[in-house]
């Protein structure tokens, strides 16, 4: 192209195809850590869409085990968590402290936190953690009225576990190596007409006079939900997204 | 071709005479007219159609899946709901169970809900633009449509605008709703919701019509200037005084303040000098104990973690709010000073107040008025104090001499939720959509100008998202759906009762705590059909002495110090009014039991229903620690309450956490039978 007039134009329209993102500038480091560790916000149960009730604390060591002030974090995660802030610098004692807000998908999702490594590496952390849908919601509230007495081994103030008192020992919600095995028709019989009637411990009462079907469906799908390894559905998976 | 004219040869060929003007002009005509049909085969939906296609095709239940699937704009039309949603047209999976392990959008298959999407179609509760047919005007606020999509936390909002009445699977709307009583937020916003009924403040701030007879001016002069640095639960918001305003309006409220009940006794009263003994303190916080006042009252323990209930204020720091001589009125009677007051007149005697006062006034901060140095308020001030006052709207919630509560001080909410965005304004950094300016709105006021009347608050951000999901509730369809499709909220019930007895109640302030009739707290057991329930011998007791019953419990009903004849009154009334319709005392007569009976209720009880996993009668075997101990439940219970119990606990008790069990009649004979056998008395009763 000989006009030089055509090119500055051409540059300019193709400058115009370009789109420009908004990118908040990300803090500069003043140290490089190691290995990222959780101190605490993993396996947290929210509502779709909602802020975890607590932070998700990351801290960075170095080589020895020293927390390193700092360091950068990133996070990202499954498509619609948001977090506050994205981006940040570890603080005096090593740690970062973010608010995640689940996608608007019920179900597990991936929060990927991640820090340049001294070696020049990317060192990466994986947390779980769990949205709940309608349904799930539900479930939990049913839970915290019916269940949780005898089904949760943690004691309040307000509400003693009763779980230890019980032989054989109800199983906790989360214990999924137990609960995954069973099928939905088997957890729903066992909440509907008590554990005696499946050869179970009789001192699990039937429900199925108390709650409707639909409630015991969302209890169900909130155990499924919680369930620790996660709980997959029967049947193949054909989607590969 | 000349150089001055290079397209010369063009205008030639296109408009050389009237017949290749026309010609040209056809052509023109004809690609216009084109692009219309032809931008239609570029919509969004026929993209997404042939995604659709394309995902399914290589699925082996594709021809299933296929034969589900039908092309084209999908449309709900409910004409009732003014509902035309083509959403289905993209979302074309909503109801294809095989794809729920899809999570790629838009073909995702929509988790189970209570609805049908015949039923009420895709905007009732999503909003957004149900005719678009593409995905941006459908999902985004566009120039000619205001309403974008609502984002997924705040989703409880659209169940709550056809279910005014709290339901189990909304837990965000539920709270957001009490909150909007409790936070005091209806004191100066009229809610009316869409069956007319108008929301009602469940706060209790104090009236000020009397408030020198109970505190400082400095006290009241740190407080308004910021409240949760005294309490850090306090429920009044931060107004952001400045010192002299704060100094004028304490001035204000102590020069306004008249004699209450209190008045004569107060004026005479030589406060009891404050005993420091260790012995009296301690004496005194087992006296707190012992009342259960951390039922209805926080405090901070060693630890700085608040612990107690929030009924009444928090008492942290009381000792630096309350004048000696008022606090042992006030612990002897409250009705005196304030006739409206959710606190109950205890019938301490004078040793006991005096010791709790002492208590009490020890729990101070040293530092909380440390450098309050206030001079005599002159005219001036006090004058400044009260235009502040009526500026404020402070006679909203409390009670204030000479100031009328304001009518209509602050916008009425009950259409928040379809306020029109041109309505709206926004601060620097809030993204530009209703639900984002309701939350910034509450979360902090001043940040939408100075000026702005508006105080505030002290939340969480779960309570910020319920507050604003409450809000966004109060939408005009709420207010336009058919009538038969709306869920009425519970009533307000006015029962009061009648006589000797009701007067009783009302001194005691039952209703604090127990609802009877449909009115009153939900944190103690409903008295309704009390009389039903319990016998006489046991009620007599239980009011004598209240600490028999699930004695782990934190918040449990205080001993009143009520004399004979009061709890004769209060167990004749109880027992002959409060009575269930569906319980007939005579239906299991009590006493025919024969041992048979009871030996077969106890192998139930053990065997089959397996009652001792939550209950304890026998304390050195049986550990169930989830409903009452009932080693004594024959001395508590009436049979017939037992026997009904046992057929439906939740007739009796709705929410209880005893499942029914479907019992057959014999086998809840027995079961009576065997309950009202049990009479052992605990040993600390028997001596």
């Amino acid at each position: 192209m000989r006009n030089p007039v055509m090119l500055f134009l051409l540059a300019v329209a193709m400058a115009g195809c370009v789109k420009h993102e908004q990118v908040s500038p990300l803090p500069a480091a003043t140290a490089k850590g190691s290995a990222l560790v959780e101190v605490s916000g993993g396996k947290q149960a929210q509502r779709v869409g909602a802020t975890l009730d607590q932070p998700i604390v990351l801290q960075v060591n170095d080589a020895q085990g020293a927390a390193v002030k700092g360091a950068l974090v990133r996070l990202a995660g499954t498509s619609g968590t948001t977090f506050e802030p994205s981006a940040g610098l570890t603080d005096e004692s090593g740690q970062f402290t973010v608010l995640v807000s689940a996608p608007g998908q019920a179900g597990h999702f991936e929060v990927i936190a991640s820090t340049p490594g001294s070696d020049g590496k990317a060192v990466e952390i994986k947390l779980d953690e769990i949205a709940l849908g309608y349904e799930q919601v539900l479930g939990r509230q049913l839970n915290a009225q019916f269940c949780i007495r005898c089904h949760d081994p943690e004691s309040t103030p307000e509400r003693v576990s009763n779980m230890d008192n019980l032989d054989p020992k109800p199983h906790a919600f989360t214990e999924g190596d137990t609960l995954n095995k069973m099928s939905d028709a088997d957890l729903i019989a066992i909440i509907g007409h008590g554990g005696e009637a499946l050869n179970k411990s009789a001192s699990m009462p039937p429900f199925g006079y108390t709650l409707s079907k639909p409630d015991i469906q969302a209890l169900v799908s909130y155990i499924r939900v919680v369930a620790d390894p996660p709980y997959h559905a029967p049947g193949e998976v054909y989607a590969n997204k | 071709m000349s150089p001055r004219d290079p397209f010369g040869w063009l205008r030639r060929v296109l408009f050389g005479d009237v017949t290749r003007r026309f010609a040209a002009a056809s052509v023109l005509l004809a690609v216009v007219a084109a692009i219309a049909p032809a931008r239609d085969l570029f919509r969004d939906w026929r993209r997404y159609q042939r995604q659709y296609l394309r995902l399914v095709r290589v699925r082996p239940d594709a021809a299933q899946v296929q034969r589900r699937f039908s092309g084209g704009i999908q449309q709900i039309w409910i004409p009732e709901l003014q509902v035309v949603d083509r959403c289905t047209s993209c979302h074309v999976a909503l109801k294809e169970a095989n794809l729920a392990d899809t999570s790629v959008q838009p073909f995702r298959k929509h988790p189970p809900i209570p609805h049908s999407l015949t039923e009420f179609g895709c905007v009732v509760c999503h909003r957004g633009q149900g005719p678009a047919t593409s995905s941006h005007e459908a999902h985004h606020a566009t120039e000619a449509w205001e309403e974008p999509l609502l984002p997924a936390k705040y989703m409880d909002a659209s169940c709550g605008q056809c279910h005014l009445a709290p339901l189990r699977g909304t837990p965000i709307l539920n709270e957001g709703r009490r909150l909007l009583g409790r936070k005091g937020c209806v004191h100066c916003h009229t809610i009316t919701l869409a069956d007319g009924t108008v929301m009602q403040p469940t706060d209790d701030p104090p009236p000020l019509n009397h408030i020198a007879e109970k505190t400082t001016q400095e006290w009241i002069f740190a407080f308004v200037k910021n409240p949760q640095a005294y309490a850090a639960s306090a429920s009044m918001p931060n107004f952001a005084f400045t010192d002299d305003n704060a100094r004028d309006v304490s001035a204000f409220l102590i020069a306004k303040s008249t004699p209450s009940g209190y008045g004569p006794k107060l004026a005479t009263k030589q406060a009891t000098p404050a005993s420091t003994e260790a012995s009296a303190l301690a004496e005194g916080a087992s006296l707190y104990g012992q009342s259960f006042c951390a039922s209805c009252h926080a405090a901070q323990n060693a630890a700085g973690n608040l612990v107690g209930g929030d009924l009444g204020p928090e008492l942290t720091r009381i000792g630096n709010k309350a004048k000696p001589e008022w606090l042992e009125e006030w612990i002897h009677d409250p009705s005196g000073y304030d006739a409206d007051t959710t606190m109950p007149h205890y019938r301490f005697d004078e040793k006991q107040v005096s010791l709790l006062t002492t208590y009490l006034l020890s729990k101070t901060d040293s530092d909380l008025l440390a450098n309050v140095k206030l001079e005599p308020a002159t005219q001036a001030q006090i004058e400044h104090g009260r235009a502040l006052v009526v500026e404020y709207g402070c006679a909203s919630c409390h009670k204030i001499e000479g100031i009328k509560k304001p009518e209509k001080f602050a916008p009425d909410l009950s259409r928040e939720g379809s306020k029109p965005f041109a309505q709206l304004t926004f601060p620097k950094g809030v993204n530009h959509a209703l639900p984002d300016y309701i939350s910034s709105k509450i979360r902090d006021p001043r940040s939408f100008g100075p000026k702005l009347k508006m105080p505030k608050y002290t939340l969480t951000s779960a309570e910020l998202d319920s507050l604003s999901t409450a809000l966004l509730s109060l939408t005009d369809r709420a207010n336009s759906i058919p009538y038969r499709l709306r869920i009425a909220s519970p009533h307000e019930s006015q029962y009061q009762p009648a006589g000797r007895a009701g007067r009783l109640i009302s001194d005691l302030r039952c209703f604090s705590c127990h609802a009877i009739n449909g009115r009153g707290g939900d944190m103690a057991t409903d008295l309704s059909w009390e009389g039903s329930s319990v016998q006489r011998q046991w009620l007599v007791g239980f009011l004598k002495n209240p600490n028999t019953l699930r004695p782990a419990l934190i918040r449990r009903m205080p001993k009143f110090n009520l004399t004979d004849a009061e709890i004769n009154t209060l167990t004749d009334y109880m027992l002959t009014v409060y009575q269930s319709p569906s319980i007939d005392p005579e239906m299991i007569p009590g006493g025919s039991f024969t041992p048979q009976l009871v030996d077969q209720g106890r192998q139930l009880y053990y065997s089959k229903y397996h009652c001792q996993s939550c209950h304890v009668i026998d304390t050195k075997q049986d550990k169930g620690y989830i409903g009452p101990v009932l080693s004594q439940v024959g001395l508590r219970l009436t049979p017939a309450w037992i026997f009904n119990w046992f057929k439906d606990p939740q007739l009796l008790r709705p929410g209880s956490q005893e499942p029914n069990q479907h019992m057959t009649d014999e086998d809840a004979r027995a079961l009576t039978a065997y309950m009202m056998s049990l009479k052992t008395r605990a040993k600390t009763e028997a001596k």
